[in-house]
C-alpha cells in the first residue's frame, strides 16, 4: 500500500494548479501557458487516480487510503476521505474526463481564459473529493460547492440563454441540496456521528427514515435527474460550452446515482423498501417521456439531453431494484453513460465549432466530407443505443436481467425505452450523417483533426473496453456492493 | 475588586468614554488634518480597549453588579463590536476625504456610539441598557444627517430619529410596565421574581411585547424594519457601512440577554414573537431585495434576512444556539467589512457606487475585485465553503436540537430566494457584457487593503481551521 496521503493529493492538486494559474497573467502571448498548466495539472491528476485503481485491493469491501484528521473541535466532524469500489471509478471518471475537457475547449473558448480554466479546475477538486468523502459534512460541502463553477462555466461562456440557464441550474439544485442539508444534521443529532461507515448499519427508526429519505430524495432526484426534476438540464446543457455539457452529463449527473446508493440504500434501507414502487414508477414515465421528448427535438445537444434523462432512469431502477444484477447494471450504465453522452457532447462540440449551428436540419451528409468523425460518432451512437460490444450494452443488460426478479412491468417498461433509445438515436443519425451534401455550407466541412482525435479516440477505446471486458470494472466494486446489499437486507429482514 | 482610583480608568468603558473626550478635544485643537488625524486616534484608542476589555476580565464593573454584567459572550460581543468599529473607521477615512467630509466629529461620533454599544451588550438593568441604547443611538442619528448639505442623508437622519425615538418610547413604556409588575430594574431581580409564577400575568405579557416591539426596531427585524433600508440609502455610505457592520452587533447581543435573563423560564411566550420576527425578516429580506437595484437598499434587505437567520438560533434557546449567534455574528461582520471595504473603493464615472448595474464589466477592468465581491455574495448566499456557511450550519443545529423542524425548513427556503439576488450581483458581474471600459475606478488605500485582505483570508480560510473560532463560541455563557 501507499504510506503517502494519495486521495489528498489528487483532490487538491488542481486546486494547487488553479493557484498556480491564477499568478500567470493573462495577455494574448501568455493564455497558451494557462491551458498547458491547467492540461498538465489535470493529466498529473488523472496519472495518479490510475494508482488508485492499480493499487486498489479487490477483497475489500470497504474503504481504503483512509485518511482522517480531527476537523471541528465540538462536533464530531473529520476531514475523513477514501476509496471504496463505488467511488473508484467516479474518480477516475472525473480524471478521465477534465484533461478532455480541457483539449476540447483549447481553441474555442477565446475569453477569459484564465477564469475558465481556474473554474475547471477548482471544478475537478470538488468532484473528486464528494466522491471521495466519507464525512457526509464534508460530502455535502464537496456537494454544493460544485455548483459555483458551473454556474460561472454555464454563465460566462454559454450560449444565448446562458443566464436564465445558469440560474435556472443553480436555484433548481440548491434548493434540492438545502433539504438535505437538514437531513444531515438530523441524522448527526440521532447518531453524533457523520461517518459514512457507521450510518450505513446504524438506522434509523421507521419514521425518520421516511423524512430524512424524502430530503436526500429531493437533492439527488433533481440531480441525477429524475422526471418531473428534470426540466433545468435540457436548458443547462444546451445553454453550457461543450466542455461544460461534457462534465455536467459526465460526472455531475452520477453525482445523484452516487448519493441514491451511498445514502438512501446504504442509509436509509426500510424507507427505500418503501419507496421502491415511487422510484419505479418515476424512472419507466421517465424513460419513455423522455425518449418521447427526444424524438422530437431539432436541437442535437437537447436531444442528448433528454437521452440523458432516459438513461438515467435505467440507472434508477437498477439502483432501486437492490440486487447485484441491477446495482451493477447501474454503476456500469452511469460510467459507460459518463464516457458515451461526454464523447457526444464532444462530437456535437466538433461540428458545432465548425459551424456554428446545432440544428439537426442544418447538416446531412457529412459522411461524404467527414469519414472519420462519421465512423466515431457512430461508435458512441452504438453505445448510447446498447449495441453488444459497447459499454452501454453490460449496463441496460444487467439492469434488465436484475429487473426480471423484481416485476416483469418494470422490464417492459426499460426494455422499451432500450427501445426508443434506438429509434431516436438512429434517426439522429441517419440525419446528420447519411445521404449527400444538401447545404451548400458543408460542402468545405473539414473532418476531425489530431486534437480531436487525441480527445474522442481514448473515449472511444475505453467504450468498447468496457463493452468486451466488464469484469475489468466490475470486480472492484462487486464486494463494496454486495455490502451494501447485504446490509440492506438484514436491516429489512428484521 | 478596585484596589485604588487608577484602577477605574482600565475598565474598558470608562477608559473608552474619557478617550473618546479626549479626540474629541484632540480633533478640536487641530490645525490642519484633523479629521484624519482623529481618525488614526480613534482607530489606536479602540485597539487599546479591545486589549482592555480581553485582559481586564475580573474587576470589570464590579462596584456596578446591579447596572451591568459580565461574562464571556458580553466579552466576545463587545470585541467583536470594536473589532467593526475599527474596521469601519479604516476603511470609510478614504471614502469621507473623497466626499470632502472632513468633519473630525464622525470618528468621535463612532467612539460614543461603540460606547453606547459596549454598555448595551453589558447591560444588567433596564434602564442603564436604556441609556446605553439612547447613548448609541443618537450618535448615529447624527452620523446619518452628517452630509448637512445633502437632502437624502438629511431626510435618512430625521426618518432614522423618529423612527428610533418611536421604537425607544415603545420600548421605555414596556420597561415602565414590566418595573410596575416586577417592582425590579435588574435583570436577575425580575429572574428571581418571576421564577416564583407560571404564568405572566396581562401586565407583564403587554411589557414583554412593548420591549420585543423596540428591540425588534433596533435589530431591524420584519414588521419594524422599515426604516432600515430608507437610513442605509441615504447616509453617506461610509456611515451605511458603520450601520450594517456593527449597531447590528450589540442589537442582537442585547436581544439574547434580555430573553434568556429575565424572561428565561417563559420561553413559550417570547419564543413565538421571535419566531415570528424571524420568518418574517428572512422571507421579507429574500424577497424584498431582488427588485432592487441600488446596491445599500440591497445590503439593508440582505441583513434584515440575516436578522432572521439569527433569531432563529435565539428561538432555538440552547447553548448551541448561543454558539450558533455567535459564529454568524462573527461571519456576518466579516462579510460586511468585506464588502463595504470594496463599496468604499469603487468609484464609476468618478462618482461612488450605487447602482448594481454599473458593475457590469467590472471583471474586465478589475478581476480580483470581481473574484473578491463574488467570493462575499457565495458567502452571504451561505454557499459552501465560505464562512456564510458554517453560520447557517451552526444555526440549523442548533434549531434542529430544538426539533424545530419546521422552522429551519423555512430556513433554507429562503435562503434559496435570496442566493437569487446574491447570484444576480454575481451575473452583472461576471455575465453581462460591458458597454465601455475603465469607467470602473477601483482605488483602495493600504490600510484598507490590509482590512480588505484579512477578511477575505478569513472568508475562504475559516474552512480550513474552524477550530479556533468555534473553541471561543462555544464556550460562552450567557
Amino acid at each position: 500500500m501507499i504510506d503517502w496521503p494519495l486521495v489528498s493529493v489528487i483532490i487538491f492538486l488542481p486546486l494547487i494548479g488553479a493557484l498556480i494559474i491564477l499568478f500567470i497573467k493573462e495577455d494574448e502571448l501568455t493564455s497558451i501557458n494557462i491551458k498547458r498548466a491547467a492540461l498538465l495539472t489535470t493529466l498529473g491528476t488523472f496519472i495518479l487516480s490510475l494508482i488508485l485503481w492499480l493499487q486498489f485491493d479487490y477483497s475489500n469491501p470497504s474503504y481504503q487510503y483512509e485518511e482522517k484528521f480531527r476537523w471541528f473541535d465540538d462536533f464530531n466532524f473529520f476531514y475523513h476521505v477514501g476509496v471504496d469500489g463505488i467511488s473508484l471509478f467516479m474518480i477516475l471518471l472525473s480524471t478521465f474526463l477534465t484533461p478532455l475537457c480541457i483539449l476540447a475547449s483549447w481553441n474555442n473558448i477565446k475569453k477569459r481564459v484564465k477564469e475558465y480554466m481556474l473554474s475547471f479546475l477548482f471544478l475537478e477538486t470538488v468532484m473528486i473529493g464528494m466522491f471521495a468523502s466519507i464525512d457526509i459534512l464534508l460530502f455535502y460541502i464537496f456537494f454544493e460547492a460544485v455548483l459555483i463553477p458551473m454556474y460561472l462555466i454555464i454563465g460566462i461562456w454559454g450560449g444565448n440563454r446562458r443566464i436564465y440557464a445558469s440560474f435556472k441550474f443553480f436555484l433548481y439544485t440548491l434548493l434540492g441540496s438545502v433539504l438535505m442539508l437538514i437531513a444531515i444534521i438530523v441524522m448527526y443529532r440521532n447518531t453524533s456521528s457523520m461517518s459514512i461507515e457507521f450510518l450505513q448499519g446504524n438506522y434509523f427508526s421507521y419514521n425518520t427514515q421516511l423524512f430524512l429519505w424524502l430530503a436526500f430524495f429531493a437533492s439527488f432526484a433533481v440531480k441525477i435527474p429524475m422526471w418531473p426534476f428534470h426540466t433545468w438540464l435540457p436548458d443547462a446543457h444546451v445553454e453550457a460550452p461543450t466542455a461544460g455539457s461534457v462534465i455536467l452529463a459526465g460526472v455531475l449527473l452520477k453525482m445523484g446515482g452516487y448519493g441514491f446508493i451511498r445514502f438512501s440504500l446504504g442509509m436509509l434501507p426500510e424507507a427505500t423498501e418503501f419507496f421502491i414502487p415511487l422510484i419505479m414508477t418515476l424512472s419507466i414515465v421517465a424513460i419513455v417521456y423522455t425518449s418521447l421528448v427526444a424524438l422530437a427535438q431539432t436541437d442535437i445537444k437537447k436531444l442528448i439531453a433528454y437521452s440523458s434523462v432516459a438513461h438515467m432512469g435505467i440507472v434508477t431502477i437498477g439502483i432501486f431494484l437492490v440486487n447485484q444484477q441491477g446495482l451493477e447494471g447501474a454503476m456500469m450504465q452511469m460510467i459507460s453513460h459518463g464516457l458515451v453522452s461526454a464523447a457526444l457532447f464532444l462530437c456535437v462540440g466538433v461540428i458545432y465549432d465548425r459551424m456554428h449551428t446545432r440544428e439537426i436540419e442544418f447538416y446531412g451528409g457529412l459522411v461524404q466530407r467527414m469519414p472519420l468523425y462519421a465512423t466515431v460518432f457512430m461508435i458512441f451512437m452504438l453505445g448510447s443505443v446498447g449495441l453488444p460490444g459497447t459499454s452501454g450494452f453490460v449496463g441496460e443488460f444487467l439492469v434488465i436481467i436484475g429487473a426480471f426478479k423484481f416485476s416483469s412491468y418494470v422490464v417492459i417498461g426499460a426494455a422499451f425505452g432500450i427501445i426508443l433509445s434506438a429509434v431516436y438515436m438512429l434517426y439522429l443519425y441517419k440525419r446528420i450523417i447519411f445521404g449527400t451534401i444538401t447545404n451548400n455550407k458543408l460542402a468545405d466541412i473539414l473532418d476531425i483533426n489530431t486534437r480531436e482525435k487525441i480527445i474522442l479516440i481514448p473515449l472511444a477505446i475505453s467504450v468498447i473496453l468496457l463493452g468486451i471486458f466488464p469484469n475489468l470494472f466490475l470486480d472492484p466494486m462487486r464486494l463494496s456492493l454486495e455490502l451494501i446489499i447485504t446490509n440492506y437486507e438484514i436491516a429489512n429482514a428484521k | 475588586m478596585l484596589n485604588n482610583i487608577y484602577n477605574i480608568f482600565f475598565i474598558p468603558e470608562i477608559f473608552l468614554a474619557c478617550s473618546s473626550l479626549v479626540c474629541l478635544l484632540f480633533g478640536l485643537f487641530l490645525k490642519k488634518n484633523a479629521f484624519r488625524q482623529t481618525s488614526n486616534l480613534a482607530v489606536f484608542v479602540l485597539l487599546l480597549t479591545i486589549f482592555l476589555v480581553y485582559y481586564d476580565s475580573e474587576s470589570n464593573f464590579a462596584n456596578y453588579k446591579s447596572l451591568f454584567s459580565h461574562s464571556s459572550f458580553i466579552n466576545f460581543f463587545k470585541i467583536l463590536a470594536l473589532l467593526g468599529s475599527i474596521a469601519s473607521i479604516i476603511i470609510s477615512k478614504d471614502y469621507f476625504l473623497g466626499i470632502k467630509l472632513k468633519n473630525f466629529e464622525i470618528p468621535v461620533l463612532f467612539l460614543f456610539s461603540t460606547l453606547g454599544m459596549m454598555l448595551m451588550i453589558a447591560s444588567n438593568n433596564l434602564m442603564s441598557m436604556y441609556l446605553a441604547i439612547e447613548l448609541q443611538s443618537l450618535s448615529l442619528y447624527v452620523a446619518a444627517a452628517i452630509k448637512r448639505d445633502s437632502i437624502s442623508s438629511a431626510e435618512s437622519g430625521v426618518k432614522y430619529f423618529i423612527l428610533g425615538a418611536l421604537s425607544s418610547g415603545i420600548l421605555l413604556y414596556g420597561f415602565s410596565l414590566i418595573y410596575g409588575f416586577t417592582g425590579s430594574m435588574n435583570f436577575d431581580d425580575i429572574s428571581f421574581y418571576l421564577s416564583k409564577y407560571d404564568n405572566l400575568n396581562l401586565g407583564l405579557i403587554f411589557g414583554l411585547v412593548f420591549v420585543m416591539v423596540g428591540l425588534a426596531f433596533k435589530v431591524s427585524a420584519v414588521p419594524f424594519h422599515m426604516w432600515t433600508p430608507d437610513v442605509y440609502e441615504g447616509a453617506p455610505n461610509s456611515i451605511t457601512g458603520f450601520f450594517a457592520i456593527v449597531p447590528k452587533i450589540a442589537a442582537v447581543a442585547l436581544i439574547y440577554r434580555f430573553c434568556l435573563i429575565p424572561f428565561e423560564n417563559f420561553y413559550l411566550e417570547w419564543s413565538q414573537i421571535i419566531l415570528f420576527l424571524s420568518i418574517a425578516s428572512m422571507f421579507l429580506g429574500a424577497i424584498a431585495a431582488i427588485a432592487q437595484s441600488n446596491i445599500k437598499r440591497l445590503l439593508a434587505y440582505s441583513s434584515i434576512g440575516h436578522i432572521g437567520y439569527i433569531l432563529i438560533a435565539l428561538v432555538a434557546a440552547n447553548d448551541d444556539g448561543i454558539k450558533a449567534a455567535s459564529i454568524y455574528m462573527f461571519s456576518y461582520m466579516i462579510m460586511n467589512v468585506a464588502i463595504f471595504a470594496i463599496l468604499l473603493s469603487l468609484k464609476v464615472k468618478n462618482e461612488y457606487l450605487i447602482n448594481i448595474s454599473d458593475l457590469k464589466g467590472l471583471s474586465k477592468s478589475n478581476p480580483i475585485v470581481s473574484l473578491a465581491i463574488s467570493i462575499i455574495m457565495l458567502s452571504m448566499a451561505g454557499i459552501p465553503p465560505f464562512i456564510g456557511f458554517f453560520g447557517k450550519f451552526y444555526v440549523l443545529i442548533a434549531a434542529i436540537e430544538q426539533e424545530l423542524y419546521v422552522l429551519s425548513v423555512l430556513g433554507v427556503l429562503a435562503s434559496v430566494i435570496s442566493a437569487f439576488y446574491y447570484l444576480r450581483i454575481i451575473k452583472i458581474i461576471y455575465f453581462d457584457e460591458s458597454i465601455s471600459e475603465g469607467i470602473i475606478n477601483f482605488k483602495i488605500s493600504f490600510q484598507s487593503k490590509i482590512i480588505l485582505s484579512l477578511s477575505l483570508f478569513l472568508i475562504i480560510c475559516f474552512i480550513f481551521y474552524p477550530s479556533l473560532l468555534i473553541n471561543i463560541s462555544a464556550n460562552l455563557t450567557i
